[in-house]
C-alpha cells in the first residue's frame, strides 16, 4: 500500500472526493493556482478547472459565508482557513449559520461543508499559528468537529466529512502534516513513510465520524487524547511504562462516549490530554462525561493535561506545550493516587 | 490649514428630534423621468451618477413618465397593488394579534411595501432570495400561503418551522426566500454564495441579496461586495434604505459617503437608486438588474430609498427617538397610495374599487388569521411538541442528544 504525508492524504481525499461528485467544490486563501500553503490542494486546480478549484479573497467570514450559499443552493464546499487562529472573522457564520440552517429552517436548507483549518502548536508558531479552538466548535450545537492524528485517517475522515450532510469542522494539526511527532523536539522527527499509519489506500475508502480508535490497549489507566497529543501520549507511556490504554478521540463530536466509558470501567483511571487551554477546554466536557459515566468505576481523580491557560507564546514553545514528561507525570500520579 | 488644536470627536445626528418639526427638504428628489436608463452591459464607470441620484417612474399627478416606464401591464399592476394592500392589512392584523398576546414578536412594513412586492415579480421562477426580516413582500407576491405564515407567528402546531424560529423568521425554498437568520448582513455574502454555485453549475438562475441601511456597516455586507466582485457573481445586491435602524439614523451607518449605492462604485458593481414608494420604478429596476445577472453581466447593487414609517417592532417606540409626525412628512408619499392613484389615472381603478378591495382583503386575511389560531397561538392551542426541539438539528440525531431527549422524557 502506498505511504502518503498527512498532507498528501488530505490532498488526495480531495481529489477522490472532487473525482466522484462534481458538486464538490474547493476553495480557500493561496488554495488554488498555488494550492495552499501547505500544499494540500496542489494539482487539484489543473486538474479540474477554476470553477471547482479557486482562489478567495483574504475574507474568512467571506469564504464560510459564501460556501453557506453554495450548500444551499446544492454544492458540497469544502473550504480552507489558513490557520484554525484565523477562523474568528468566520464565526458568526459557523455558529450562526452553517451550524442552524438546517434546524431553523426545519431540514428546507440544509449545509454540508467542510471547514478544513490547519490547528495546533510545537512549530514556533507563536500566537496566531499555534492555537487549538476546537472547544469553540464543540460548544455549538448543530456543527461536527473531527481532528485526525494520521494519514491514513485524515483521507479516510475527510471524505467521510465531505460527504456527510452536515457542516463539519476539520482540524488538521499541521504538526503532523510531514510526520508524527511526540514531543520530543530535540529529536529528529520521523517521516510518515516510516509509519504504519502512513499507509493510505489508493482510491476512495471513509473513517466514520464519531467513531474513535484504540491506538495502545492496556489496562491500567486509560488515556484519551487526539491530534498530536496521541503520539506524545505514547511516548510517555513508553517512558514511565504505565500499561495505559490510549484513546484517540479522532471525532470530538458526535462522541464516541461508549468506547471512552468501556475503557476507563476497565482501567479505572483516565488521563486526558490536549493542547489546547485547560480552562472551559474539551478536556472538561470529557472529565464530566467520565465522571457521570464511570463514578463507581474511578479509583483516582480524573487528570487533565493541557495548554496553560495564557496565549501560545514564542520562545517558551516547549514549556507550554503538553510534552511527554508533562504527560508522563500526570500519568504516574493518577496511577499513584 | 485647518485650525490643528485639540481633536473633536464626530457623532452624525439626525436633523431633527421628538418635538421637532419634520424637515426632508434637504433630501433631493430628483423629478420622474428624469434618470436615463442604460444597456444593461453598461461600463459601470459611465453610470456612476446613478448612485446618486433616484430613479422614479411615476409624477405627481400619477402618471408614468420617462425611460423606466411601460414594463408592466395594468393587469400586473392591479396585482401588484392587491399584494401591497395585503401585506399591509396582513401587518395590521399580525400586529395587533402580537398585542393581544397571540404571540410574543412582530415586524411590520409599513410604508416599504413596494420594494419586495415589486422586487419579487422581477425574478423568474428557481431564483433565491436571501431575504431580511422586512421583506415578506416576497412571499406575499409569491403567492405563498399567509395561513403558513401565520402558522409561523403564532409557532402553531402546524408552524413549518416547528417552533424552533422567531416570528417572521419565515423559510421556503419552493418560494425562492432563503431562510431568515436573526444574525444581520450574514444572508448577503450567503446570497452572493448562492450565485456562485449558479455559475459553477451552468445554471441560469440567480440569486438577490436583500439588507437594511444599519446593517451595511457588519462586515459581511463588506465581504458580500468583495466577493460580488470578484467572481462577477450573478446577484442583486439589495439595499432597502428606511432611515432607520431601530432608532439610528442613517447617517450613523451611512457616514460621509453620499448614498449608500455608492458603496457599490469602489467595488466596480454597477449601482443604481430607486424610489422605493414607486412600485414602478422598483419593479423597472429590478428586472434591469436581474437581466444583468442573468446575462451573466455580474452583480448590480440597487438602493432603495423609502421611510420605515411604522416602529421598528412591536417592541419599539419610535416617539423616543423621532417625530411622530415625521412619516407624513416623508416626499417619497405611501406606495399604496401613489400605485392606487396611477390605476385611477389609468383608468383601471377607482376609490370606490379601492375601498371595495380593501374590504374583501381583510375578509380574506381574518380568514387565515382564524384558519391559523384554530392550529393555535403561542400560548394557548395546538404547539409543536418538545420532541421537535430535539430534532432535525442534524441529518442524524446524534447519542448525546438521544440521551437529552430521553432525559427530557420525550
Amino acid at each position: 500500500m502506498p505511504r502518503r504525508t498527512m498532507i498528501e492524504a488530505i490532498r488526495d481525499a480531495m481529489d477522490v472526493s472532487m473525482g466522484r461528485d462534481s458538486k464538490v467544490v474547493v476553495f480557500g486563501e493561496d488554495v488554488g493556482f498555488f494550492g495552499g500553503v501547505f500544499r494540500c490542494t496542489q494539482g487539484l486546480q489543473a486538474k479540474y478547472g477554476k470553477s471547482r478549484c479557486f482562489d478567495a479573497p483574504i475574507n474568512e467570514s467571506g469564504i464560510v459565508g459564501s460556501a453557506i450559499g453554495m450548500a444551499a443552493y446544492g454544492l458540497k464546499p469544502c473550504v480552507e482557513i489558513q490557520f484554525a487562529d484565523y477562523m474568528f472573522p468566520a464565526y458568526d457564520q459557523l455558529t450562526q449559520e452553517a451550524a442552524r440552517l438546517r434546524y431553523r429552517s426545519n431540514g428546507d436548507f440544509t449545509c454540508p461543508i467542510v471547514v478544513r483549518m490547519p490547528t495546533g502548536g510545537g512549530i514556533f508558531g507563536g500566537q496566531t499559528h499555534s492555537q487549538s479552538p476546537e472547544a469553540l466548535f464543540t460548544h455549538v450545537s448543530g456543527l461536527k468537529t473531527v481532528v485526525p492524528s494520521n494519514p491514513h485517517d485524515a483521507k479516510g475522515l475527510l471524505i467521510a466529512a465531505i460527504e456527510d450532510p452536515d457542516p463539519v469542522i476539520f482540524l488538521e494539526p499541521k504538526r503532523l502534516y510531514n510526520g508524527p511527532f511526540d514531543g520530543h523536539h530535540d529529536r529528529p522527527v520521523t517521516p510518515w513513510s516510516k509509519h504504519e499509519l502512513g499507509e493510505v489506500a489508493d482510491g476512495h475508502y471513509t473513517v466514520p465520524l464519531g467513531k474513535a480508535a484504540i491506538r495502545r490497549a492496556g489496562s491500567a489507566l486509560t488515556v484519551l487524547a487526539y491530534g498530536t497529543m496521541v503520539y506524545v501520549a505514547q511516548a510517555a507511556v513508553e517512558e514511565t511504562g504505565i500499561d495505559a490504554e490510549i484513546i484517540d478521540l479522532r471525532t470530538l463530536l458526535p462522541l464516541d462516549l461508549d468506547t471512552i466509558v468501556a475503557s476507563v470501567r476497565k482501567t479505572g483511571r483516565c488521563v486526558i490530554v490536549h493542547e489546547a487551554t485547560l480552562t472551559s477546554g474539551f478536556g472538561a466536557e470529557l472529565s464530566a462525561l467520565v465522571q457521570e459515566n464511570c463514578f463507581y468505576h474511578l479509583e483516582a481523580p480524573v487528570a487533565r493535561v493541557a495548554g496553560w491557560d495564557t496565549p501560545y507564546p514564542h520562545a517558551q514553545e516547549w514549556d507550554y506545550f503538553p510534552g511527554p514528561v508533562r504527560v508522563g507525570r500526570a500519568l504516574i500520579e493518577t496511577m499513584e493516587a | 490649514m485647518a485650525d490643528a488644536g485639540m481633536l473633536r470627536f464626530h457623532v452624525p445626528e439626525p436633523e431633527v428630534r421628538p418635538g421637532g418639526t419634520p424637515d426632508f427638504s434637504n433630501v433631493p428628489i430628483p423629478k420622474a423621468g428624469s434618470v436615463p436608463r442604460p444597456d444593461i452591459d453598461v461600463d459601470p464607470r459611465t453610470i456612476r451618477d446613478h448612485a446618486f441620484s433616484i430613479i422614479r417612474v411615476l409624477n405627481r399627478t400619477g402618471e408614468a413618465v420617462g425611460p423606466w416606464a411601460g414594463l408592466l401591464s395594468s393587469d400586473e399592476l392591479l396585482a401588484g397593488l392587491r399584494h401591497m394592500m395585503t401585506l399591509r392589512t396582513f401587518d395590521a392584523r399580525m400586529q395587533m394579534a402580537q398585542r393581544q398576546g397571540k404571540t410574543s414578536f412582530y415586524m411590520q412594513h409599513l410604508g416599504e411595501e413596494a420594494v419586495a412586492c415589486a422586487f419579487r415579480k422581477a425574478l423568474e421562477p428557481g431564483d433565491m432570495n436571501f431575504p431580511t426580516y422586512r421583506q415578506a413582500g416576497l412571499l406575499i407576491a409569491d403567492g405563498y400561503p399567509m395561513v403558513t405564515m401565520m402558522n409561523q407567528i403564532y409557532s402553531n402546531e402546524a408552524d413549518p418551522l416547528k417552533g424552533r424560529q422567531l416570528p417572521v423568521m419565515y423559510s421556503s425554498k419552493e418560494h425562492g426566500f432563503f431562510s431568515i437568520s436573526g444574525n444581520l448582513a450574514t444572508q448577503y455574502i450567503q446570497a452572493v454564495g448562492w450565485a456562485m454555485a449558479s455559475a459553477i453549475s451552468n445554471d441560469s438562475k440567480i440569486a438577490a441579496a436583500w439588507i437594511g441601511d444599519g446593517s451595511t456597516a457588519e462586515s459581511d455586507f463588506h465581504s458580500a461586495l468583495v466577493f460580488a466582485s470578484t467572481y462577477k457573481a450573478p446577484v442583486v445586491l439589495n439595499v432597502v434604505n428606511n432611515q432607520w435602524a431601530i432608532s439610528t439614523f442613517q447617517g450613523i451607518a451611512r457616514g460621509g459617503s453620499g448614498t449608500f449605492a455608492a458603496r457599490g462604485l469602489g467595488f466596480g458593481i454597477p449601482s443604481l437608486r430607486v424610489d422605493g414608494n414607486d412600485y414602478l420604478a422598483v419593479h423597472a429596476v429590478a428586472k434591469w438588474a436581474a437581466e444583468r445577472a442573468r446575462s451573466n453581466l455580474g452583480p448590480t447593487l440597487v438602493e432603495y430609498v423609502t421611510y420605515r414609517a411604522g416602529a421598528h417592532s412591536s417592541s419599539d417606540d419610535p416617539s423616543a427617538y423621532r417625530p411622530k409626525t415625521e412619516s407624513d412628512a416623508w416626499p417619497l408619499g405611501d406606495p399604496i397610495v401613489r400605485l392606487k392613484n396611477h390605476l385611477i389615472q389609468l383608468g383601471v381603478w377607482s376609490d370606490e374599487r379601492h375601498a371595495q378591495a380593501e374590504a374583501e382583503i381583510l375578509d380574506t386575511v381574518i380568514a387565515a388569521q382564524k384558519e391559523a389560531e384554530s392550529h393555535g397561538t403561542l400560548h394557548a392551542g395546538g404547539k409543536p411538541s418538545t420532541r421537535d426541539m430535539f430534532e432535525g438539528l442534524y441529518a442524524e440525531m446524534p447519542p448525546h442528544l438521544r440521551r437529552q431527549r430521553q432525559q427530557a422524557g420525550v
